[in-house]
């Protein structure tokens, strides 16, 4: 994925959309935030998501972060190679470190997302 | 952050310079990690860290009663310590909980120092003021003129053979008092980690510069700076208590699991009598180590064996060593080793296992630390 391609949420998941599939992920400003992710608990497919609510959850050593869904949709299919090796969201959190897909409701409910150079100004706004 | 003042370490800004990640942790602001808790983990493990822990507080007893009156405030023997020697203790409460859990060393025949925790640094200050009346000693706090490095992991011998030698003829727990920088400092063969380590009190204004020379002779060693998250995880997996989570002034050091430090056969001492009906009766909860397959759970899940609620964890972490989570907590006493619970994360039941404590043995020193 390249990072310039895709949209960004306030909480700081990214999603490439495609049509009415889209693919979700984690910044890489949220990654080093969690620090070292030693857990993902990852949506049921076909679970259902409604944009800016809970999907899962990341764990970090330190703490528990909720994933929101940038937009609704339902859950088709998740990167199971997390529950193996959860550090990738560390290391490409942009590739090999994708969550989950979705089949999405509404594609126009991402347009009040960030893009790229939007999201790199709003990180500027974040407190570290 | 609310309304309060923030305090903060003489090494404040050596946090910044090194990338650490500030938190605020009961009210001091302190690194939680630098590059990466993981691997600050292994690297006290397998090679050495330098911990900033100035947040400890620092009492001085002095005095012809000193002895006797820190044998009278602990469980453990104080009394028999030597000049140059230290012991692990529990200042009992009187009531069957714990004040503090302390570190005493004897540095005179009538000097010594106890390292309190900072939480309860002025706790336990003033608990000593109440209880040394009858006592001819002079109690000190001295927390605000002194900080405080920990080196920990197996190549701190090197490090400290470089720096500070004569601590290394001191077995575990031993002390010395020596010039460096031309300042009184303290060093100990002490530690939080489970591996052999060292910990340097110091006046406040030189502690820069021995972070600093610390970092440069490490080099070699691959040393690396850590914040509390790699603290929090070494002392879990060695099965150390912290104090305020694992025990606090509700529960004893034998519901702790620590009865070793409860010395019944020395002097008297505060709520005696609370510790020997207790043994003779036995304990009703236990601090309990449980290991998971799945899942991360943190303090405050509840544990449940068969569908009933058995206890809370009262201190949780994932275990770099293990590669699992671990997490410890007050349950009935008797559960085996292995044996089937569940934890509640996030309003799921996990599977986890009775574990032992400690969790992780590969450490020079786990669990008896005397």
């Amino acid at each position: 994925m390249n990072k310039e391609d895709l949209k960004y949420t306030k909480t700081h998941e990214w999603i490439k959309i495609d049509g009415n599939t889209a693919i979700v992920g984690v910044s890489d400003f949220a990654q080093k935030e969690m620090g070292d992710i030693v857990f993902v608990d990852l949506p049921k497919v076909r679970a259902k998501l409604e944009k800016e609510k809970q999907a899962c959850v990341v764990e970090s050593v330190k703490s528990a972060f909720d994933i929101y869904a940038p937009v609704s949709g339902e859950v088709t299919e998740v990167n199971s190679e997390l529950s193996n090796d959860p550090a990738k969201i560390n290391q490409e959190p942009y590739g090999s470190g994708w969550i989950f897909k979705m089949k999405v409701i509404n594609p126009s409910e991402a347009n009040d997302l960030m893009n790229y150079l939007q999201y790199e100004e709003f990180l500027k706004t974040q407190s570290h | 952050m609310e309304n309060k003042t923030i305090r903060r370490t003489h090494l404040n800004e050596i946090h910044k310079k090194y990338g650490g990640k500030l938190v605020d942790f009961h009210g001091w602001e302190l690194p939680v990690q630098f590059e990466s808790i993981i691997k600050e983990h292994l690297s006290v493990r397998n090679d050495v860290g330098l911990f900033d822990v100035s947040h400890m507080g620092q009492v001085f007893v002095t005095g012809k009663d000193a002895r006797k009156f820190l044998d009278w405030v602990n469980t453990n023997n104080v009394f028999k310590l030597k000049k140059g020697e230290g012991c692990y203790s529990h200042l009992p409460n009187g009531k069957g909980g714990i004040v503090d859990d302390v570190i005493n060393f004897c540095l005179d025949e009538e000097r010594f120092l106890v390292i309190v925790n900072a939480t309860t640094t002025e706790k336990d200050y003033n608990w000593f003021l109440k209880n040394s009346k009858k006592f001819n000693v002079r109690v000190e706090n001295k927390s605000n003129e002194y900080s405080m490095i920990a080196i920990q992991g197996p190549k701190s011998l090197e490090l400290m053979n470089k720096f500070v030698p004569e601590i290394l003829k001191y077995p575990r727990f031993g002390i010395v008092e020596t010039e460096i920088l031309n300042k009184h400092c303290f060093v100990s063969r002490t530690g939080y980690t489970g591996e052999d380590g060292f910990e340097v009190t110091a006046p406040n204004k030189i502690i820069v510069d021995i972070w600093e020379k610390l970092m440069d002779l490490g080099k070699e060693y691959n040393i690396k700076p850590c914040g509390l998250g790699s603290r929090d995880s070494l002392r879990l997996e060695s099965g150390y208590l912290l104090y305020g989570s694992d025990i606090d002034d509700e529960h004893s050091s034998y519901e702790a699991g620590y009865g070793w430090v409860v010395k019944l056969n020395k002097g008297e001492f505060i709520g005696k009598e609370l510790f020997e009906k207790q043994k003779k009766e036995g304990i009703k909860i236990k601090l309990t180590g449980i290991v998971m397959e799945q899942g991360v759970p943190r303090s405050g899940c509840r544990v449940f064996k068969n569908g009933v609620e058995i206890g809370t964890l009262t201190s949780a972490s994932y275990s770099p060593s293990l590669k699992k989570s671990i997490g410890m907590g007050y349950m009935p006493p008797g559960l085996k080793v292995a044996e089937e619970v569940e934890v509640e994360i996030r309003d799921k039941k996990v599977k986890a296992r009775i574990s032992e404590i400690p969790f992780f043995k590969g450490g020079v020193f786990f669990f008896k630390l005397n």
